[in-house]
């Protein structure tokens, strides 16, 4: 593949949304806006006065419909070097180095077609809900499941937003797990396995033709385990493991 | 250079400076990263198969490779998502000592590593040769099913995802031919210190 290369460019941080107690949203204005497929990433570049940069990759949750902007979702690690600068000093006006769109592997468009299976653990629904906004700006039936697991419904970032698009969204099937709270809102209390997995693809009117599955490596190796009990084959399935 | 407004960053100690290539963090755990599900690859039904295009030279299977004489090597790695761990050791059968063991001399300049879940990478045989293993012990463990056990490729002065993970073979080609994430928009040749990430860089 012939690909021109992905330069480094100015971005001016537009909005900052507190999403759950852990994850913010960052949408960024691009200098130079560019075109992206759901389930890509950006590179972060961020540079101190003695020249050391430091660089990170976020998962991007706008919808590739959304032209000049870009929404980042961004868990803060508390031991980390880049998401504490993110969380508590980066502030809306301020400039900083992005390049993208990076990764040709976890995506999907249109084009594509379904059914679609998507599994996300906390943070790692990011890419999927940019799947998911693709499907509604485009205005296409492709049927499509996601299922959230996160630890606490204060936790789940995004889940008012899935929720009200599966009731708007004929196709579109949403599905959440809480691994340490009870909840009327949640339809599974426990860590993915394989008979959650079994359970959600009920709605599908076949087997997914797409898989994507995107969180810790626990709740990957988990998952796609699950998955492929499903009966999925393995050639179907795409991982992206948070953390790395 | 862009200053970021109020970043000051993190300091690496600076006896390790002129390890860390230019946008890596030092990491001290050991994160997995792959593109699809884990493969379960039992060692009984592990082989390993030496291919000049499409022609097999040689296969070993699991006994057989671990018969071949083994190389211990303790080298820094640095994956492209940033993070580099330093002083990781392993255990594993060079490349020269395979290709000595199938009476095989390199007949391009080229190879693709190649893995049970249809995984693929492009390596020059140059960065290969006196350099990397397919490794079967890490830390002086067998290695882990997440870090490409039974056996995984370490180039280890390449960006890791050129350390292909559940390794099955290593075929010479004619031309560099691209793998899996050079298909994708990752560089050909990966050289960290050169920050070689993407197509272009």
């Amino acid at each position: 593949m012939n690909q021109l290369p992905v330069r480094w460019q100015s971005a001016r941080v537009a909005r900052i949304t507190q999403l759950t107690p852990r994850i913010k949203s960052v949408v960024v204005t691009p200098s130079r806006p560019f075109r992206f497929t759901a389930g890509q990433h950006v590179d972060i570049r961020l540079t101190a006065p003695d020249g050391y940069q430091a660089l990170r990759s976020y998962s991007i949750a706008s919808s590739p419909e959304t032209a000049g902007t870009i929404e980042l979702a961004v868990e803060r690690l508390d031991d980390g070097e880049v998401s504490p600068f993110l969380h508590d000093i980066l502030a809306v006006g301020d400039e900083i180095e992005l390049r993208g769109p990076l990764g040709g592997h976890f995506v999907w468009s249109r084009a594509d077609g379904g059914p679609l299976l998507l599994l996300g653990g906390g943070s790692g629904v990011v890419p999927l809900v940019s799947m998911v906004r693709c499907l509604r700006d485009a205005g296409i039936s492709v049927p499509m499941v996601l299922l959230l697991s996160a630890r606490r419904l204060a936790e789940a970032a995004f889940h008012d937003e899935l929720t009200g698009l599966a009731r708007k969204i004929d196709q579109f099937w949403f599905f959440l797990s809480l691994t340490r709270e009870a909840s009327s809102q949640a339809d599974f209390a426990r860590r993915i396995d394989a008979p959650m997995v079994s359970e959600v693809l009920r709605p599908l009117p076949s087997l997914p033709a797409h898989v994507f599955i995107c969180g810790s490596n626990s709740f990957v190796n988990a998952a796609s385990d699950g998955a492929l009990s499903a009966g999925i084959p393995a050639a179907t399935i795409k991982t992206e493991r948070y953390g790395g | 250079m862009a200053i970021t407004r109020g970043f000051g960053g993190r300091k690496q100690p600076p006896e390790l400076a002129d390890r860390i290539p230019p946008g890596q963090h030092l990491e001290n755990g050991f994160p997995v990263l792959s593109a699809g599900p884990t493969p379960h690859v039992e060692p009984a039904k592990w082989t390993f198969t030496l291919k000049v295009g499409p022609r097999p030279v040689k296969t070993w299977n699991w006994a057989e490779f671990n018969a071949l004489p083994v190389t211990k090597m303790t080298r820094d790695i640095h994956c492209v998502t940033t993070w580099s761990k330093l002083d990781t050791a392993w255990e594993g059968v060079l490349i020269d000592d395979i290709l000595a063991d199938a009476d095989l001399v390199p007949p391009t300049a080229f190879v693709l590593a190649h893995s049970f879940d249809d995984y693929s990478t492009n390596v020059p045989f140059a960065d290969l040769s006196g350099k990397a293993m397919v490794a079967v012990r890490y830390e002086g463990r067998p290695l882990e099913r997440d870090h490409g056990g039974p056996a995984r490729l370490l180039v280890p002065h390449l960006y890791f995802w050129k350390s292909a993970k559940w390794i099955n073979g290593l075929q010479f080609t004619e031309r560099d031919e691209p793998g899996f994430w050079e298909t994708h928009g990752y560089h050909m040749y990966g050289d960290p210190w050169r920050e070689q990430r993407f197509a272009g860089d």
